[in-house]
């Protein structure tokens, strides 16, 4: 039997637009990861990118899935064409398998279960039980809300499995436009997939020089790296039942091992920080929003 | 009322009765809380004043919709019921909601209030816009500002509420609450506060011969000597990505659609709709009364033409732009 309070590690879904060859070699890997025990899998932010990924994306399945993994397939953010919208369709038709949900179109014709991605506006326990109605299996929380938000919504939706954003620059907004393109003077529709070249997600900084936010396509993240150092008691108290790492371009093996570690009490944070640190993240360690701060706010040392 | 419904901002019981004494059909407001999406001090209407201003508006002949658009706050949803509760109370036309929880709150405890949906939902599709008609009985979508005219004709066939398009004023670049860039460097953001950007956050330093805006310390924008000193609003600001510096989410401009009314007429819109609810009954007298000539000339078969460049010195930073209607960045 498995323990029930014991914090489950789950891989988000790959924000940004790796190649195909890179996205089988970082699954196969994590395959091998014993610390990682469910995967997402789809093209979240730009529907455009999808017909170059999903070869590699299917076999990835295969391969988490034989490695005894959970794999949950993840829908589009923000469909913006026709095809986008089909392939919600396609996603909410597969009644049998449990999906994740990042927009509301999804919920129309959703049957099934679903796990409630990040990029849903759930901000409060009365939205989160009206996405249960409906079935919502699990939550992973807005990464605007503090561990104390997260608890309060926990505490009303008693059997809702809670997954926390735990790693990765933090998914913050959505366009209609596409600043990666802009950046290179193309547009949109005539991308050339500039996004490609940034495997983390290109950096911007102020007129100052500092640091400040990075950009994926139509999707802007913080720049700093968000890292949920507290206490596994605290979290488990306000109902997490699951971490989420985020995919980036790094050793996110060893990011996974050492939340496990930090999780089963083998690692306190400084640990954590340490350890992690060595799989060379993008950037510095924030985590303000758990703590009811601005999300930019540093960990504390 | 005309072919198209005129709706204008009200930050104040004046600004209302300014708004609808220059021609508005509708006004929206909020009350004096974090429930609505312009949520700055001095703005916005006690019960007593929304009761009172409902009043008004009906004896002449306008209609009165409450924005409660913001996102309930985890285990702190009593504020938005009681804000609907309000609305109820006064007998104000509609409220315009986003958030899934004080939907369902309004179906239950209210299911004769017509509800619209506020463009803080982010409803750009058909199947999410028939989610929120067919779970909520939804009326009316306002659309996100990443449309085209094109797209909007396109979306009208597929869908079967009513819809309310941005002609004027303040523009988001990002979906709209799809962004939480304001509560990451600032603390507080409209999906949860009401607030972007934030005025408690912002400051002004003289640097090196210029004037550098900043919002939580992060430099926004540089202006000369002289020059007019834009607010530090965090998508407007001047960015440095692969070594260039740039207004890389976008140019600080307005939005003007004045060109378009008929077009967005055409493609089956019910209602157009004035930002800026914090500007002012001078501001909302003036865009207002635009409006109203330019929509009135279109029902009499003319050209609105002539109303299009009376606003122009409204616009933040005095640009305006067409933004997404005409799709010039796709």
């Amino acid at each position: 039997m498995t323990d029930p309070t014991r914090i489950e590690i789950a891989l988000g879904p790959l924000l940004f637009h790796w190649p195909a060859d890179r996205i089988r070699d970082f699954y196969a890997r994590m395959a091998d990861c014993a610390a990682v025990d469910r995967v997402y899998l789809g093209e979240v932010v730009c529907g455009k990118r999808a017909p170059l990924v999903d070869h590699a994306l299917a076999e990835a399945a295969e391969r988490l899935t034989e490695a005894g993994k959970t794999v949950v397939w993840s829908g589009l953010a923000l469909p913006a064409t026709l095809r986008d919208r089909k392939a919600i369709k396609v996603l909410s038709a597969e009644t049998d398998a449990l999906i994740e949900i990042n927009d509301v179109s999804a919920l129309k014709d959703r049957v099934g279960p679903f796990v409630a991605g990040p990029l849903l506006n759930i901000y409060n326990e009365g939205a989160a039980q009206e996405l249960i109605a409906r079935g919502c299996v699990r939550l992973c929380a807005n990464v605007e809300l503090s561990l104390a938000a997260v608890g309060a919504i926990a505490a009303a939706c008693p059997g809702l499995e809670i997954e926390l954003f735990a790693f990765g620059r933090l998914p913050l907004a959505l366009s209609g436009r596409c600043y990666h393109a802009r950046s290179h003077g193309l547009h949109k529709d005539a991308c050339r997939f500039v996004c490609d070249q940034d495997p983390d997600g290109m950096d911007l900084r102020t007129l100052d020089g500092r640091a400040f936010l990075a950009v994926n396509g139509v999707q802007t993240l913080s720049h700093g790296v968000q890292l949920a150092d507290l206490p596994p008691d605290d979290l488990r108290t306000a109902g997490v039942t699951a971490l989420r790492l985020s995919p980036h371009h790094m050793d996110m093996a060893q990011v996974a091992e050492a939340f496990r570690g930090f999780l089963d009490g083998r690692m306190d944070a400084a640990g954590l920080h340490e350890a992690v640190a060595q799989a060379k993240p993008p950037a510095p360690f924030i985590g303000g929003y758990l703590r009811g701060q601005a999300g930019v706010e540093p960990v504390p040392s | 009322m005309g072919s198209i419904e005129l709706v204008c901002p009200a930050g104040s019981p004046a600004m209302l009765r300014a708004a609808i004494e220059a021609g508005a059909d509708s006004v929206y407001c909020g009350l004096r809380d974090d429930t609505n999406a312009r949520n700055f001090p001095g703005l916005n209407f006690s019960p007593q004043e929304l009761s009172d201003s409902v009043a008004w508006a009906h004896r002449h002949g306008a209609r009165v919709l409450l924005a409660v658009n913001t996102f309930a706050q985890a285990g702190g949803s009593d504020r938005w019921r009681r804000s609907l509760d309000a609305a109820a109370a006064s007998g104000a036309d509609a409220v315009i909601v986003a958030d899934l929880g004080v939907l369902a709150y309004a179906r239950e405890a209210w299911p004769h209030l017509r509800l619209h949906l506020s463009v803080q939902a982010a409803a750009g599709s058909p199947e999410a816009i028939a989610f929120y008609a067919q779970a909520y009985g939804v009326k009316r979508v306002v659309l996100p500002r990443v449309l085209s005219v094109e797209e909007i004709a396109a979306l009208m066939r597929e869908i079967e509420v009513e819809t309310e398009a941005f002609v004027f004023g303040g523009l988001c670049v990002m979906a709209e609450g799809r962004c939480a860039l304001s509560s990451y460097a600032a603390g507080r953001s409209p999906n949860l506060c009401g607030v972007c950007s934030p005025p408690e956050a912002v400051s002004y330093s003289e640097e090196e011969d210029a004037l550098v805006s900043r919002l939580a310390g992060f430099a926004m924008d540089r202006y000369a000597p002289g020059d007019p000193a834009g607010y530090p609003t965090l998508c407007k600001g001047r960015f440095e990505a692969r070594g260039v510096l740039s207004y890389l989410f976008e140019d600080p401009v307005s939005l003007n659609a004045m060109s378009l009314l008929g077009g967005l007429k055409r493609a089956g819109v019910t209602a157009v709709k004035i930002e800026g609810r914090q500007r002012g009954k001078a501001y909302v007298a003036r865009v207002a009364a635009a409006f109203r000539a330019a929509i009135d000339a279109i029902d009499r078969g003319e050209s609105p033409d002539a109303y299009e460049h009376l606003l122009t010195d409204l616009a933040e930073g005095g640009r305006e732009t067409t933004g997404a209607y005409r799709k010039r960045w796709r």
